[in-house]
């Protein structure tokens, strides 16, 4: 991985003037953004390079022999080249660009079908998103596997790995889980997961959307085949993701979509594919999207991720701390070592009325079930409130958080 | 805005305390209603007899515009005909989605607030879409999605 080169410690507040939606008022409150596990916002960085490529390099990619076409293919390509780098894959064969996670997640369980035979098994967890969730109910039902789950021990959100070798050795084909869960804010033991994984032969696959934007990834070192991840949660633009994918797998599997790009020769009753990861994408790809990435895994970089993961992290446990004295709060996710966000309910105050309360006073929160519903019934509560930091949040911000949580428990709870 | 132009006293004490929130063993029409974003469940009971709601309870998990919705709703529906009670729902929408508080109806007029809260809306509606399913003897989950 390319070391950082950052020495000291950033400058945050400096940092924070990098992103232009932040400034601004709601409701008449300077806005706090703490959604940051649905979307991150953008820095000027990115953003220029959106407009630069739309105003000065944009085409086709790929087929065009003319300069722009050049340019954007370049472009286009330099992005898969940095991904690479930036999860230190073997090689940037093995990057797939996706309109997100959800289809990285969708490419694997559609294109591994094949593979999948009745009486095999699919293993997950119950703190998985519904993207890492229903691809597999899909995968399942169509070829008469079954799903297994990975137990969650309680509210404090972490997984049972007691019985994984036992659940791993029920002819277990591939293994999915989350990096950091969007729900709990829990961190995975994804090395260790990876190895009980390969032991027992089994593919594994990591859902590291709200992982990617914070901690340093290094797929290698994780020891996964396949990891998937979205732009827009790291900084990045929608519309783009990449699915990491062990070469020798992705040469095994078959393709996603069909349509152009992914083709070497097509016939009228046949076509051959072309090579990987050509072979999944298909049709005109995310361009624009793609050199918004290499732009924020630049500025990602140019921060240092291992200074960003401490920052967020120290944000939510912070949070989660003093929040636990506000009467009536019920804490998701573990209570030491934790991803950047916090999930929490309000007894007397459902998710969504705080979320309004929030917002009144300009702070930007999740109010809902967060696409884990089957997790927050094991659970017995219907919806959490969550919050969750990045780079650009502050102290300050959470000191503002803890009065808003404290003065709704008030109102709701009289 | 002033959240207490939104959560009304009327809002607040019906949350904290909903009325007829059981279930009714003598009802002949139950409905449920959700909201498979917000994960809002609303289950209402009516007993209908003639032509007339005699009783009405609902049970549920959501937030305060939606449970003390639905419990102004079973107080102001009972006793009711069908055709009475889709009248008093085309007045509450009207009171919800433009906000005009109806002086003759000052407990459902304490939900004007929620126009200026459009996502907020179909929580106030859901329990009312569930009971006039109810009514209409369709089993089907009211859905405000």
């Amino acid at each position: 991985m390319k070391p950082s080169p950052v020495v000291s410690a950033p400058d945050w507040a400096a940092l924070r003037a990098d992103f232009p939606i932040l400034d601004q008022t709601v409701h008449g409150h300077p806005l706090i953004y703490l959604d940051n596990g649905a979307t991150t916002q953008k820095p000027r960085a990115v953003i220029d390079s959106l407009v630069r490529y739309y105003e000065r390099d944009n085409a086709n990619v790929h087929r065009g022999v003319h300069e722009l076409s050049f340019r954007a293919t370049s472009a286009y390509e330099a992005a898969r080249t940095r991904a690479a780098e930036f999860i230190h894959a073997g090689s940037s064969e093995e990057i797939i660009f996706t309109r997100g996670t959800t289809e990285g997640l969708n490419l694997i369980a559609y294109a591994c079908t094949a593979q999948i035979k009745p009486g095999d098994a699919i293993l997950v967890t119950e703190m998985e998103h519904h993207s890492n969730l229903v691809p597999w109910q899909l995968l399942a039902k169509r070829t008469g596997a079954k799903l297994l789950f990975v137990p969650v021990t309680g509210d404090d959100g972490l997984l049972d790995l007691s019985g994984l070798d036992r659940l791993l050795a029920q002819n277990v084909k591939l293994f999915a889980f989350p990096h950091i869960s969007n729900s709990l804010g829990t961190v995975n033991p994804v090395s260790e997961l990876c190895a009980h994984a390969r032991r027992h032969g089994v593919v594994s696959v990591v859902d590291a959307a709200q992982s990617i934007g914070h901690l340093p990834v290094d797929v290698q070192a994780l020891g996964c085949d396949f990891l998937a991840f979205s732009g827009h949660k790291m900084a990045g633009p929608t519309g783009i993701g990449v699915l990491y994918g062990r070469h020798a797998l992705l040469e095994t599997m078959d393709p996603f979509q069909a349509g152009g790009e992914m083709i070497a020769s097509v016939q009228y009753d046949y076509s051959t594919w072309n090579k990987v990861p050509h072979k999944f994408e298909a049709g005109t790809p995310e361009i624009a999207g793609a050199v918004g990435l290499h732009a924020a895994m630049d500025y990602l970089d140019s921060i240092g991720r291992p200074a960003i993961a401490a920052h967020d992290s120290q944000l939510a446990r912070n949070a989660y701390e003093r929040l636990a004295s506000v009467p009536g709060i019920r804490l998701f996710g573990p209570a030491g070592e934790r991803g950047g966000l916090v999930s929490f309910g309000l007894a007397g105050a459902h998710a969504h009325d705080v979320v309004t309360f929030a917002d009144q006073e300009g702070i930007a929160l999740r109010g809902g079930h967060h696409c884990t519903q089957p997790l927050w019934r094991k659970l017995g509560i219907a919806a959490t409130t969550r919050a969750s930091f990045y780079l650009y949040n502050t102290p300050a911000e959470v000191d503002r958080l803890v009065d808003v949580i404290r003065r709704t428990a008030k109102f709701f709870g009289g | 805005m002033d959240l207490t132009e939104l959560y009304q006293s009327v809002i607040l004490e019906n949350n904290r305390r909903p009325r007829n929130y059981r279930k009714l063993p003598t009802a002949n029409r139950i409905a449920a209603g959700n909201n498979p974003v917000c994960g809002d469940e609303i289950t209402v009971y009516v007993q209908f007899e003639g032509d007339r709601i005699t009783d009405i309870s609902f049970q549920g998990a959501g937030c305060a515009i939606s449970q003390a919705s639905a419990s102004v709703m079973t107080q102001r529906l009972k006793g009711r005909t069908l055709a009475e009670a889709e009248a008093l729902f085309g007045r509450f929408k009207g009171i919800v989605t433009e906000g005009k508080p109806d002086e003759e109806d000052l407990d459902l007029s304490a939900f004007a607030g929620v126009h200026q809260f459009p996502a907020r809306i179909k929580c106030a509606t859901l329990g009312w879409h569930a009971a006039i399913n109810a009514l209409h003897g369709e089993s089907v989950t009211a859905s405000t999605e």
